[in-house]
């Protein structure tokens, strides 16, 4: 009990610490691909400290919907973090919860979030809250299918159990169920955290903005909270993909010398992954909004053959 | 015991309807005495049937005034007894509601009548669950279709309501005649009418008969439940229905299909043919999946409602679905778990539609009006009802901690555990079953935020909306009623479990509860060796103490640095409603996505004087196209009203032609109907 309790802490702490980090590291990556200087990695801090000190504006039609909403959003989160397998495969609250309830987790967030958006009134937060809800909604199957494929594999849907068959098989990722999968959820988690070919998460006040239009009227410490949710999700998909298809490094439980190197790898892996992004956003542009169930649609093709190719071999 | 609490309930339902009846000269009076019988007769139904649950043998009343063809015989045993729980708990929290919704009434409709009926329909549904030889079903059947049928065309001055009236009564009818034959032809090889004859008896035909049944069966019970493609009564007749019948139509009228289906699927018959699972299970995606994007286009909140309850039973389906595959190859636990997702999400949908539909019925009576475009802003004008609506939206989106994330989870875990169960390509449907429960599961979500946002927050849209009032004392205990059983079912799943295990014993001879329940109590799993486990208290508990402990205190110090600000209106004369997102912009993503199934069709139309870019007024139409109106039942109408017209010949109304009808079916009937 009492280990369990210190594993949450640490996996807490490097949630609230890593995500931004990890936001830094994909923009200044970025700024670095297009020969710009950026404004380094720890930029994302000094924004929060900045936003937690200020005062805010909360919209006058707006009602307690709006002021409750950053606070599931970012405790859904978090909750949703603590059931992923970070540095072990023994995730801290993998008994509240796994694969299913993640995703419902942070469909929980999505949900008030989008309502917020309605609450104030404005037409952009409407709008940005109907595009959210299409888009994720449209990502879902294509991210079930993914989370069967794997979830097939280790017989179950608990993240503890599917890390845990996958580590000591460094070379599965090769098998063609794996790549598809992977290559699925790769798909939804660019739609999921709104980057670039989906959304742009560098834009405010255009029309083509999705999550930026939805959070349009926050400001001060509720802005800090969305801002800094917004990022713990997108650190939770990206832990989510690397250590369920490719556990290198990635320790069964959590004691001894083993929790330094988990971390270390998750690390070094995350920052491959955020190249990756890196690469994909700045080759491509900004799909047409109408041009996004297509993506999502290849996405839900590559699920169904990771599925079918489950027992072809 | 409990056949005297059972029987007394039925006793305070009929005594109910009497007097409100009688008393429909007085409409406080027959008002009162309708709401209390109905509130006394469900809670002695809902004590008798928990008993009933755990009682180790079924509880068997033969009422005394029968006659061998025709046997009053009730039979509680644990599967009636569940769905009589589901019917006595919601039947309380809208009788409780109705105290205050028909006050509005009182002077100008005939509460007596109304009183009538509504116990009328109580009482048939207790027995539809509990009757256990065929006539005493079909009587029940009908008589709760001929309530269910005068409540929804209550309001029968409309056009609307008359109409709707007429077609769920055509629907209905069409079904029951489906559901005699069927029942018609297990009579005729077990010999007996009574359900407890019937027992694996469908197993027994010959493959062809017993196709033959389970498809009527299957449609006959389906007109009742909404299945498509028989659903096209529902979206009409639960809209038009006073918002308390609309609860109960959805809420349980339409689980009296589940029930049947369950009584044929899982006690009928033994282990089945595998296509008949997959039938079932195919049909409850089709089903959930239409019902959600239908309902994501409409702006009427309750028809909007109404689709639901179509995706919703879809769901339910889904886990029959399942449960019957699995039992066909061999996996009774899996079978049990498939089974109880299904049943879970029956009692759930009660609560949450039901809370839903008496909530829509709070605005609508406030705002005289169902189309959401001219609401808004209620949540300052209706704060509990408001609170209310959000839990059963939060509910019924599947959303954790509450209790219709803990049945989708649950079928979820059967459509994953059931991949490994074949080696043939049938096993390929579980896994997309799956993904298409999560894209049914977003939709409604994505609904949701709409049904919720549009009539709630932001500005009021119409004068009315901006002087809606907040519901009577008695209509929010019932919402809170409701509301509390999604928060209870949520977070008690664990013990909630071990009411399944009577029911799973009694039709598929396992008991799942003591594998599902994991951490003592804590968390659970589906009872698969590795399976997963989910705890929603757990998260409750952590959402509960963050908020205490952190949301609470930092946003009381964060007030002080907050001031109101008006919402950013790009530079125009202030916000106003005409700014903001409507119910129909917000869903004109998917309706382009999905344009396809939907073929929309728009229509607009602009005014000006000078030039086309200062247009002085504009008018837009929108509208989908009604696939199945158009495509399956009009020709079907068409085809329905020439054959009449066929017959018109051998109508003559001659008297010596008619006696001649009757003297050819007479000879017939000597000839083959009379066997030695």
């Amino acid at each position: 009990m009492m280990e369990r309790i210190l594993e949450s802490m640490v996996q807490l702490f490097l949630l609230l610490v890593l995500a931004p980090m990890v936001t830094g590291a994909i923009r200044t990556l970025k700024a670095r691909l297009q020969t710009r200087r950026g404004p380094g990695v720890f930029q994302p801090y000094r924004d929060l400290v900045k936003l937690f000190r200020k005062g805010m504006v909360i919209p006058d039609t707006a009602s307690w919907i709006f002021a409750a909403t950053p606070w599931i959003v970012f405790f859904s989160a978090i909750l949703a973090g603590l059931m992923i397998p970070m540095v072990a495969a023994d995730a801290p609250l993998g008994l509240f919860g796994g694969a299913l309830a993640v995703i419902y987790l942070l469909g929980l967030g999505r949900f008030f979030l989008a309502l917020s958006g309605l609450d104030t009134g404005s037409s952009f937060g409407g709008l940005g809250s109907s595009r959210e809800m299409t888009i994720s909604a449209l990502a879902e199957p294509a991210m079930m299918l993914a989370i069967f494929t794997v979830a097939i594999g280790a017989g179950s849907t608990g993240l503890t159990e599917i890390a845990g068959a996958a580590i000591g098989q460094n070379w599965r990722f090769l098998a063609p169920a794996q790549m598809f999968a992977f290559a699925a959820l790769a798909l939804v988690l660019i739609a999921e955290t709104g980057r670039i070919p989906v959304d742009n998460p560098a834009t405010h006040l255009e029309l083509t903005m999705i999550h930026e239009a939805m959070i349009l009227e926050y400001s001060g410490p509720y802005l800090a909270l969305v801002e800094w949710a917004a990022s713990i999700k997108q650190l939770v998909m990206m832990t989510l993909l690397i250590n369920c298809f490719w556990p290198v490094g990635l320790q069964h439980t959590w004691f001894g010398f083993g929790a330094l190197i988990g971390i270390g790898w998750l690390l070094s892996k995350l920052l491959l992954l955020s190249s990756a992004i890196v690469l994909v956003e700045t080759v491509n542009a900004k799909m047409r909004l109408f041009r996004v169930p297509e993506l999502l649609a290849v996405a839900f093709t590559l699920g169904s053959l990771a599925l079918v190719s489950t027992f072809l071999f | 015991m409990i056949t005297v609490l059972f029987l007394s309930g039925i006793l305070v339902w009929l005594v109910g309807a009497v007097a409100s009846l009688a008393l429909w000269k007085n409409p406080v009076a027959a008002r009162r005495a309708a709401c209390a019988s109905a509130l006394v007769g469900s809670l002695l139904d809902l004590a008798g049937s928990a008993a009933a649950i755990f009682s180790r043998s079924p509880a068997l009343i033969d009422l005394p005034f029968g006659n061998p063809i025709l046997s009053w015989s009730i039979r509680i045993d644990p599967l009636s007894a569940y769905f009589n729980v589901t019917l006595a708990v919601l039947a309380a929290a809208v009788s409780l509601y109705s105290f205050g919704y028909l006050r509005e009434m009182e002077g100008r409709r005939n509460l007596g009548a109304f009183g009538f009926f509504l116990n009328l329909l109580l009482l048939s549904l207790a027995l539809v669950f509990t009757a256990s030889n065929v006539f005493f079903f079909l009587v029940a059947w009908e008589v709760m279709a001929l309530s269910a049928f005068c409540l929804v065309s209550f309001e029968h001055e409309k056009e609307e309501a008359r109409k709707a009236g007429v077609l769920f009564l055509v629907m209905s009818h069409a079904g029951t005649g489906l559901l005699l034959i069927a029942f018609l032809m297990l009579a005729t090889a077990g010999g007996s009418l009574d359900f407890v004859g019937f027992h694996l008896l469908a197993s027994s035909l010959p493959p062809l008969q017993q196709g033959a049944v389970f498809l009527l069966f299957l449609f006959g019970f389906g007109v009742k439940a909404g299945l498509v493609p028989v659903h096209i009564w529902l979206p009409e007749a639960h809209p038009v229905a006073p918002s308390n019948v609309s609860a109960l139509m959805s809420g349980i009228v339409i689980k009296t299909g589940i029930y049947g289906m369950a009584r044929v699927f899982f006690d009928f018959y033994g282990p089945p043919p595998l296509w008949m699972g997959t039938v079932v299970l195919a049909l409850g995606v089709v089903s959930a999946l239409l019902g959600v994007l239908y309902a994501l286009m409409e702006h009427d909140l309750k028809r909007l409602l109404a689709w639901h309850s179509i995706e919703n039973i879809g769901i339910i389906l889904m886990g029959f679905g399942a449960a019957l595959m699995f039992r066909s190859l061999g996996q009774p636990n899996l079978a049990a778990l498939a089974l109880i997702a299904g049943l879970y999400h029956t009692f759930n949908h009660a609560t949450f539609k039901g809370l839903l539909f008496l909530g829509a019925g709070s605005v609508v009576q406030s705002t005289h009006t169902r189309n959401m475009e001219k609401m808004g802003g209620l949540i300052r004008l209706m704060p509990v009802t408001a609170i209310c609506f959000l839990v059963g939206a939060v509910a019924i989106s599947g959303l954790p901690p509450l209790n219709g994330f803990v049945s989708e989870w649950l079928t979820y875990q059967a459509l994953l555990a059931g991949f490994g169960t074949t080696q043939s390509l049938t096993r390929l449907m579980f896994p997309i079953a799956g993904s298409l429960l999560a894209l049914t599961a977003a939709l409604a979500a994505a609904c949701f935020v709409k049904a919720f946002a549009i009539p709630f927050l932001a500005l009021p849209r119409s004068e009315q909306a901006s002087e809606a009032r907040e519901a009577t004392p008695t209509m929010l205990a019932g919402m809170a009623v409701l509301a509390m059983g999604c928060v209870a079912l949520g977070l008690g799943a664990t013990w909630l479990v071990r009411v399944f295990d009577p029911v799973t014993q009694q039709t598929l001879g396992v008991s799942a509860s003591s594998a599902m329940i994991a951490a003592r109590g804590l968390a659970l799993s589906p009872g698969t060796p590795h399976g997963g486990t989910i705890s929603t208290l757990g998260i409750a508990l952590i959402f509960a103490f963050a908020g205490a402990a952190f949301a609470i205190p930092l946003a009381w110090r964060w007030r002080r640095r907050s001031v109101k600000g008006p919402t950013w209106d790009c530079g125009l004369p202030g916000l106003t409603a005409d700014n903001e997102y409507t119910a129909t912009a917000f869903s004109k993503a998917l309706r382009l996505i999905f344009s396809a199934l939907y073929r929309p069709r728009r229509e607009i139309q602009a005014e000006y004087e000078v030039s086309p870019y200062y247009p002085s007024a504009i008018r837009f139409e929108s509208e989908i196209e009604p696939t199945f109106e158009k495509h399956l039942y009009e020709p079907l109408r068409q085809r329905v009203m020439a054959a009449a017209r066929h017959m018109r010949a051998i109508q003559a109304g001659s008297i010596n032609a008619y006696l001649a009808y009757i003297f050819i079916t007479l000879i017939l009937l000597l000839l083959f109907g009379v066997r030695p």
